[in-house]
């Protein structure tokens, strides 16, 4: 080791490196002298009172009986009800009221529906989460509040702005009706409505991962000479592809519910602007229960296997999330 | 292959993060920029990587003006502090990423990989992903990436900063090796001093948005341009002082600059007539001794507390003004004064840095480094 007033200077990297170490940990005038760490003190368990036993068992029955008696009663009951319902003349009539003209199309357009709304959002949905997370502007905070809006506002009120915008006074009702293009009481406006009320899902999903993955790989990717194109695809998209399927899934379970708003713009015409809520929203008006709930169960059923997809998603998107915390 | 940045300014809304740099990278030169976090240098080399555009200024990478051309232009090797590889690829693919992009035919990808990762002593790596690997790993294949595509310049964003210090030491070590066989133009930005001093071999010393001093290692240790660069740099500690008619004095004390620093001193005296000084006194440079002293001016002080640190002592000494000076002496000696808490002793400045500040003018601190 060199001596510390010896030639600090020199061109010897060594010396140098010897004098810092040590006159760095002595620089600093109130650093206190190394202390020795304590023995770690390991905690003795207790010994547990036995006399209050069944006291404690009530006190956990009664903890974890409220939630689920509360459970049974709003989930497990309902679901229970419409099942029994659908299959109370036997499950041959439950065949033929979901398999019936009426059936048929209203899961088709409802699956329309979902379909539309979902290539919308998707595609939106990551444009307005990366403008949300990467560019910075005036109101960006704004943006990320406006984007909830379809949320906050009843669908209903929704259905109601778009036979505003779309009616037969409305802002582009007469040009379009001009060119023979029919919005309103048509499928365009059921899926114009069932796109805004779950505009939030993809942009929700996505904007958390975003964020948390950062910008590091993008510059990484762009020094390494990708192009804009390049670095989303190869890079960007393979980082937040859960996230992106979590927010479908979510607009697929939104949108087959989708009722309120759909009902005010479809103009309930049978066996054209129907989808499955609304068909059994008209079974019901017709006193044809068991039919409407056959069609209930197999929606509830839908969104059961959503459900089910949407928590493997979770477990999946998670692992993004924490990867991310991880490798930055 | 050089880097040349000339004022270049950057300001973040109402934040001056980069002011008037500019400096010149040698071809095959290592130079550190190193400062305290905040003082601009890793805002320096993205701008430099093309990451952010420079408000003023001109940047050359091998004589070019690649002041607007895009990031993926450039053709920059850029490795940050925290990895940032591509956590869904694996060793391999993060690796041949640069090369897949530019359409490289697969069979040329795979030479330069398996050549790559024998670079970074990564052979049996290859199938791995970056969260299967340690920090100083994942490291590797960032400099293994970033080198792949053949840039002409590399720039590393503390590359060492997020690992453990004795993987730091090793990896540095290894840096410098690699960097003896392979000869690239490389910018490193840094705040760890002993870091630049082992891997540079030029030194670009940034404090708040600008240059301090640009110089060798131990030019910038032996010839502090600036009161920043003298307290920055190695352990020091900082006196004050002034001088007027021909009377030097320091922290209270009338001192005969002639006899504690040679001839330094008496330009002090003939070139300044009044005053205010800084000087910086290394701990080593500090003598200490139980009588008055007879060669040269002595400054009376009290021991306040002395630790020993393997060979080295530190004395810890209060003089009279108040203030606290750290001194390091080898054990021996501390021993043969028998030097302990609360003894009052005398000290004798073996060297300093000084810097005279004009009274009149003390808006603009002048280097008129005397020593």
């Amino acid at each position: 080791m060199a001596s510390p007033s010896g030639s600090v200077a020199g061109s010897g990297g060594g010396s140098i490196v010897v004098v810092w170490s040590a006159t760095d940990s002595g620089a600093i005038p109130t650093s206190a002298p190394p202390r020795l760490l304590a023995p770690s003190e390991r905690p003795s368990p207790r010994p547990r009172a036995g006399a209050r036993t069944w006291q404690r068992w009530v006190g956990r029955a009664f903890v974890l009986g409220v939630p689920l008696a509360y459970l049974a009663v709003l989930l497990v009951g309902p679901l229970l009800a419409v099942v029994a319902g659908a299959f109370a003349d036997g499950a041959g009539a439950f065949l033929g009221a979901v398999t019936s003209r009426w059936a048929l199309h209203g899961f088709a357009m409802t699956a329309l529906m979902s379909g539309v709304a979902i290539v919308f959002n998707t595609v939106f949905g990551v444009a307005i989460a990366w403008t949300i997370c990467r560019d910075r502007f005036p109101g960006r905070a704004a943006l990320g509040g406006l984007v909830d809006l379809p949320f906050a506002v009843s669908p209903v009120v929704v259905g109601l702005m778009a036979m505003l915008l779309f009616g037969r006074q409305g802002w582009f009702g007469p040009a379009l009706a001009a060119r023979g293009i029919r919005v309103l009481f048509a499928w365009p406006a059921m899926a114009l409505v069932t796109t805004f009320v779950s505009l939030p899902c993809v942009v929700r999903e996505v904007t958390p991962v975003l964020e948390a993955i950062g910008v590091n790989e993008e510059e990484a990717a762009r020094t390494l000479g990708a192009s804009r194109a390049q670095t989303f695809w190869r890079v960007v998209l393979p980082n937040i592809r859960w996230g992106i399927l979590y927010g479908i899934a979510l607009t697929a379970a939104r949108t087959l519910g989708e009722f309120g708003g759909v009902l005010l713009v479809s103009g309930g015409l049978a066996g054209k602007t129907e989808t499955a809520t609304l068909v059994i929203y008209r079974h019901l008006e017709e006193r044809q229960d068991q039919a409407a709930q056959a069609i209930a169960v197999v929606l509830a059923m839908a969104s059961i296997l959503l459900l089910l997809a949407m928590e493997l998603l979770k477990t999946k998107r998670d692992r993004d999330l924490d990867s991310a915390g991880r490798t930055r | 292959m050089s880097i040349e940045a000339r004022g270049l300014s950057k300001r973040f809304g109402t934040f001056q993060a980069v002011k008037d740099v500019s400096f010149t990278v040698q071809t095959g030169e290592v130079t550190a920029l190193l400062g305290p976090s905040g003082s601009g240098k890793s805002s320096v080399l993205r701008l430099i990587a093309g990451l952010e555009l420079p408000d003023v200024g001109q940047i050359l990478i091998d004589g070019e003006d690649s002041t607007w051309s895009s990031a993926e232009r450039r053709g920059v090797g850029f490795v940050f502090q925290h990895y940032a590889l591509f956590r869904h690829m694996t060793v391999a693919e993060n690796i041949a990423f640069g090369l897949d992009v530019r359409k490289v035919p697969a069979p040329q990808v795979k030479e330069r990989v398996t050549e790559l990762l024998e670079l970074v002593q990564l052979a049996g790596y290859a199938g791995r992903f970056p969260n299967q690997l340690s920090g100083g790993q994942r490291q590797r294949v960032a400099l293994a990436r970033a080198l792949a595509p053949k840039p002409k310049v590399l720039l590393l964003d503390e590359p060492f900063g997020a690992l453990d210090a004795n993987v730091r030491a090793e990896l540095r070590a290894w840096l410098r090796r690699l960097q003896d066989e392979v000869h690239m133009t490389t910018l490193l930005v840094t705040h760890d001093q002993e870091e630049a001093m082992e891997l540079a071999d030029r030194v670009v010393v940034m404090n708040k948005g600008a240059v301090e001093q640009a110089g060798a290692p131990s030019e910038i240790y032996d010839a502090p341009a600036t009161p920043f660069v003298a307290s920055f740099i190695g352990a020091s500690n900082r006196l004050e002082g002034r001088i007027s008619a021909g009377r030097t004095e320091v922290e209270g004390c009338d001192v005969d600059w002639r006899g504690a620093l040679g001839a330094g001193g008496q330009g002090a005296r003939d070139g300044t007539t009044d005053a205010t000084i800084e000087a910086f006194v290394r701990p080593h440079e500090i003598e200490i001794r139980r009588e008055r002293g007879t060669e040269g001016p002595s400054i009376p002080a009290a021991v306040v507390r002395a630790t020993r640190l393997g060979w080295q002592v530190k004395i810890e000494l209060a003089l009279p003004t108040g203030r606290t000076l750290t001194v390091h002496q080898d054990k021996e000696a501390v021993d043969a004064l028998g030097i302990k808490a609360g003894q009052r002793v005398f000290i004798t400045l073996r060297g300093a840095k000084i810097f005279a500040r004009d009274i009149a003018a003390t808006a603009s601190p002048a280097a008129a480094q005397l020593s």
